[in-house]
């Protein structure tokens, strides 16, 4: 396979192919969408039109996005199918591309996501169907811009680019109070987003050449260490505070619930699946790598892992109490992110290779249980856990699904959900068994909350009449869940390929931040 | 060429661009005199006058690639002006085209109102050469009058009339104020011309001079009205809002770019030595004008006001580049005046597209689902609207505008962070309006009794389209752009980069 791929020069088109296709995809839906325009909006969601443009944009992609799984050598630490174009010479601005095992894992899961979304949205999407699918296509090109760009500058670009396309989608097709939701969704992300701008240009004239131009290349910045360690507090504060609103961390995650409870079924499984993990991808990428003195100042990770350990068992409390199904989800997305957070600040190589293992494996079972959320909300219009009860009856499909997923996002083992909370608890366990131990009762936390809202759900006795003609899951539904199903089964079961793809950067990072983070301590501090 | 500017000749010659256009002014005016009032005149006129912008900005291209230079006069001849120019007569073409659609529809027969746009562009462009305080006035002078008359010039319409005495007195006030300023600065100094006025502060020791302290605090009050600075933005909204919608467009765009490019060129070049003592009432003035232009604007519910603010909002930005007062600094002052100017005249031009006789829907709840109704319009204003927030790709050249401004305030020998960050969380503050204009047109349904808006017509949505097309292009590929607004610094700051101290 990799010999095939090297034949084509795979590794030098595939990142910039991988930004294009879904452009190509949202210009098409429009080229082709006019013709249909005369005839409203009801037979465009008729004709061969947005939906199959969009799908087969996505299934493309998918297929375009694995060949990095093959063509990955899982050896190297550093940047693969690097790509490095002149962009704006003037502010020494380059459009660099590349991946490493982390940002490979992203890109490989939004890719795979993005092709359910599409059969998500099949039906429950009826207006504006093409710019719909457009803003979705759009979305992901910025989206994985963000997890491959090595340069500051165009990551900020690609980081406020997803903004815009999530705010349409949650305003326009969200539900009741989505207007509130997706302003909230869009002045939270912004405001921290402007101040990681401030932090970005300060590096890069920080590192400017003797010319004056700035200079914001990723892998330069690494080895211009020569910020002070009061600066780079200031610094890592900026990116840390852009990233954990994006977690969300604790304090300030409640844009998350409104957010995620108004986005139609795809804006919620992209956001839980996919969007909640730039956060964390920041801090591995940037905010570590780039201020280790000032992550690994004792006060400061301190209070990172509080709030993690706060977030975790926090998140837990409040998905509990939720008489709505989604806002569950939501909640419990809070509590999932703890334990990466957690994992990426406790800082050994097992604790951060089972942050990305949660990260990956959220991805699947929260995009998942959105799913199937939406699913059951086309059918009956409620979200709220007392409307049904006993359902598994009805809708014996749904019910299986829907309980093979929540034990994965509870984290049975044999499922995905398992191998990555396992790893985090035992690696942070090492550096820091009181937060690690307090985590772990998040783990029951979830069992109950998610437990006990299944059976609420799906097991009470069956007494609301209406329930009683609920259709089950049609084919395409099947097909939409048959991957995300495989996926749990096959990550929890035989995760070594992943790990083993993920090892080198996560061992590289663990060296870097500890190297860095000895190196800035052993520097007088300058008091002023 | 190298230009004697003691030489009428030679000095006529440096002033080509502004003396083509006041002589084709000048016969346009007859010729639309000649005629009698009607639609076909005032349109012919209209039409007559963009070409003669367009013909005045080839000019303006000669002589900027011809590299002239000038020495130590009346006027400047740089790339700073020239660039300046450009950006003035766009938007006069914009402001123009504009008006062929408008005028007819609120009764505006009158083809001089074009012949004034140009005569108020011809002091702009004056302004931007200005290196000598008496021409500073004349351009000031020659810009404002043609101004006041363009702001009343619809006479049956009572806001316009209202907005017209408000501005001619408030205009005049600041006038007043910018005169009295000139002369206790000539007063103190002895000079009128900038490279003088420094060489004399130099030499006599004047820093402190109380004559030139108050002289020049004149002079900041009396720019701070022109170019709306808080808190000498009273006038604007009352007057944005009386204003024939086009003109409304010229005054947020280009008398506020002319005013602000007289400003810098005034500050860079006769007050050097002051910067350090003149930092901390300037960075007070960009911070009070950032915020109060954000907050206030908020609570707008006219679109027209809305923008007042939201250009009031874009004066202090500009400010920041003043601070910073290096030559990047003013490459920054720049770019970012192209890339507002762009915005707003695009963003009044969905306004004029959207706009009934009489100028009533102005409310913004007026543009209810337009998404739905005129997408074009809707995704252009939305574009529009996310330049002014300075948002990435979408807002196209807005963020990169942004961007420049924050660069150089950070590239300072003595980085003003603390500005950049006030900066950028009042560009949140704007989320809130800017957003609010996108989400009414996009997520509010549109009322069933709302009237479907006329489809717009050529000259304007040429505008429309033309002015998102510049955002969007540039805003992927600005690169030409920046390296031509680098090479357009002001002489004068490059030699003196100003130590300033951090704030």
């Amino acid at each position: 396979m990799a010999g095939f791929l090297d034949s084509i020069g795979y590794n030098d088109w595939a990142l910039v192919a991988l930004l294009l296709i879904p452009l190509v995809g949202a210009g098409l839906i429009f080229v082709v969408g006019r013709r249909n325009a005369a005839a409203g909006d009801e037979r465009a969601l008729e004709d061969p039109g947005a939906r199959q443009i969009a799908f087969y944009t996505f299934l493309i992609e998918f297929i375009v996005s694995l060949g990095l799984w093959w063509s990955f050598d899982p050896a190297n630490p550093g940047w693969q199918a690097a790509i490095d174009m002149s962009w704006i010479p003037t502010w020494g601005v380059r459009f660099t591309l590349g991946v490493d095992g982390i940002a490979l894992m992203m890109v490989l899961l939004t890719t795979f996501i993005m092709p359910l979304t599409v059969l998500g949205s099949w039906t429950s999407v009826r207006t504006k169907v093409r710019s719909y699918y457009a803003l979705l296509l759009i979305l992901t090109t910025g989206m994985l811009g963000v997890f491959v760009a090595r340069d500051l500058f165009l990551f900020y670009v690609m980081w406020e680019v997803m903004l815009v396309p999530m705010y349409f989608i949650i305003g326009i097709w969200g539900g009741e109070r989505r207007i509130y939701a997706s302003l909230k969704f869009f002045i939270y992300t912004m405001l921290p987003s402007l101040l990681m701008l401030v932090a970005i240009i300060w590096l890069g004239l920080h590192a400017r050449d003797a010319t004056g131009t700035p200079n914001f290349s990723y892998d330069n910045l690494l080895s211009v260490s020569s910020v002070s360690p009061r600066a780079a507090l200031w610094l890592f504060g900026a990116f840390a505070f852009a990233f954990a609103v994006k977690v969300p961390m604790f304090p300030f995650h409640t844009w998350l619930p409104d957010a995620h409870v108004e986005a139609p079924t795809a804006g919620s499984v992209v956001l839980a699946g996919i969007m909640l993990k730039m956060g964390t991808f920041g801090f591995l990428r940037f905010a570590l790598p780039l201020f280790p003195g000032a992550a690994m100042n004792p006060t400061v990770r301190n209070l990172m892992l509080v709030l993690a350990v706060i977030g975790i068992i926090y998140g837990a409390l409040v998905a509990m109490v939720q008489p709505d199904f989604k806002k569950l989800v939501a909640y419990s997305s809070v509590s999932h992110l703890g334990f990466v957070m957690l994992g990426i600040f406790a800082l050994t190589v097992q604790s951060v290779q089972g942050a990305l293992m949660i990260m990956i494996s959220h991805g699947i079972s929260t995009g998942a249980l959105f799913f199937l959320i939406g699913m059951i909300y086309e059918r009956k219009h409620s979200r709220l856990i007392e409307s049904y009860g006993g359902i598994a009856r009805v809708v014996p499909m749904f019910a299986a699904i829907l309980t093979f997923v929540s034990l994965s996002s509870i984290g049975l083992p044999g499922t995905n959900g398992f191998v990555g909370e396992f790893l985090v608890l035992v690696g942070s366990f090492r550096t820091y068994p009181v937060f690690a131990t307090i985590a772990a009762t998040g783990v029951i936390f979830a069992a109950a909350y998610l437990l006990w809202a299944i059976q609420r759900v799906l097991f009470n006795p069956l007494d609301k009449a209406e329930n009683i003609h609920l259709p089950d899951l049609n084919r395409r539904e099947l097909a939409l869940l048959a991957p995300l199903v495989a996926a749990i089964i096959w990550l929890g079961v035989y995760p070594a390929p992943v790990l083993r793809r993920m090892e080198a950067a996560s061992q590289a990072l663990v060296n870097r931040v500890e190297g860095g983070a000895a190196v800035a301590v052993s520097e007088p501090v300058a008091v002023r | 060429m190298n230009f004697d500017l003691s030489l009428p000749g030679h000095l006529a010659a440096a002033l080509g661009p502004e003396l083509l256009l006041m002589g084709g002014a000048m016969l346009l005016l007859l010729w639309s005199a000649w005629r009698p009032e009607s639609d076909v005149n005032q349109r012919q006129v209209g039409i007559a006058s963009m070409a003669l912008c367009v013909l005045v900005m080839i000019a303006v291209g000669v002589y900027a690639f011809q590299g002239s230079t000038a020495g130590n006069g009346v006027i400047a001849v740089d790339n700073f002006r020239w660039v300046a120019d450009e950006i003035f007569l766009i938007a006069t073409i914009g402001t123009i085209a504009m008006s062929l659609d408008y005028n007819p529809r609120e009764g505006i027969l009158a083809g001089e109102s074009h012949v004034l746009l140009l005569l108020a562009t011809s002091g702009m462009m004056i302004l931007a050469a200005a290196r000598d305080l008496i021409i500073v006035f004349l351009g000031i002078e020659l810009m404002s009058i043609a101004i006041y008359v363009l702001v009343g010039i619809n006479r049956r319409r009572e806001r316009s009339a209202e907005g017209a005495i408000k501005y001619f007195l408030l205009g005049a006030f600041s006038t007043a104020f910018l005169l009295y300023g000139i002369a206790l600065v000539y007063g103190a100094t002895g000079a009128t011309n900038f490279g003088a006025i420094a060489a004399n502060i130099e030499r006599l020791g004047l820093a402190t001079s109380g004559l030139l302290l108050v002289g020049l605090a004149l002079l900041v009050v009396g720019f701070g009205f022109k170019v709306a600075a808080a808190p000498f933005h009273m006038w604007a909204p009352d007057v944005y809002e009386g204003a024939p919608t086009p003109i409304t467009a010229y005054m947020a765009a280009a008398v506020k770019a002319a005013a602000f490019a007289a400003f810098f060129r005034l500050w860079l070049e006769a007050f050097p030595s002051l910067l350090t003592t003149w930092h901390d009432p300037i960075w007070w003035l960009a911070v009070v004008t950032m915020v109060v232009g954000n907050l206030v604007a908020l609570a707008q519910r006219n679109i027209k006001r809305l923008l007042a603010y939201s250009s009031i909002a874009h004066a202090g930005y500009i400010l920041v580049a003043m601070v910073v007062g290096t030559s990047l600094g003013s490459s920054a002052f720049l770019f970012y005046l192209f890339a507002y100017t762009m915005a707003t005249l695009g963003a009044f031009a969905v306004v004029v597209a959207m706009g009934a006789p009489g100028e009533d829907r102005m409310g913004v709840e007026e543009y209810s689902g337009l998404w739905n109704v005129r997408p074009g319009l809707a995704v252009a204003m939305a574009v529009f609207m996310l330049a002014l927030l300075g948002f990435p790709i979408f807002g196209g050249i807005g963020f990169f505008a942004k961007w420049y401004v924050l660069q150089a305030a950070l590239q300072t020998p003595a980085p003003q962070t603390r500005l950049a960050v006030i900066l950028v969380l009042t560009s949140v503050l704007s989320a809130g309006y800017y957003l609010y204009v996108v989400m009414v047109m996009f997520m509010k349904p549109r009322a069933s009794t709302a009237v479907l808006p006329a489809r717009t017509t050529g000259w304007t949505s040429a505008v429309v389209w033309g002015t998102a097309a510049i955002i969007l292009v540039f805003g992927v590929f600005p690169d030409a752009l920046v390296s031509f607004t680098k090479r357009s610094t002001l002489d004068v700051a490059k030699k003196a980069a100003p130590v300033v101290t951090t704030r």
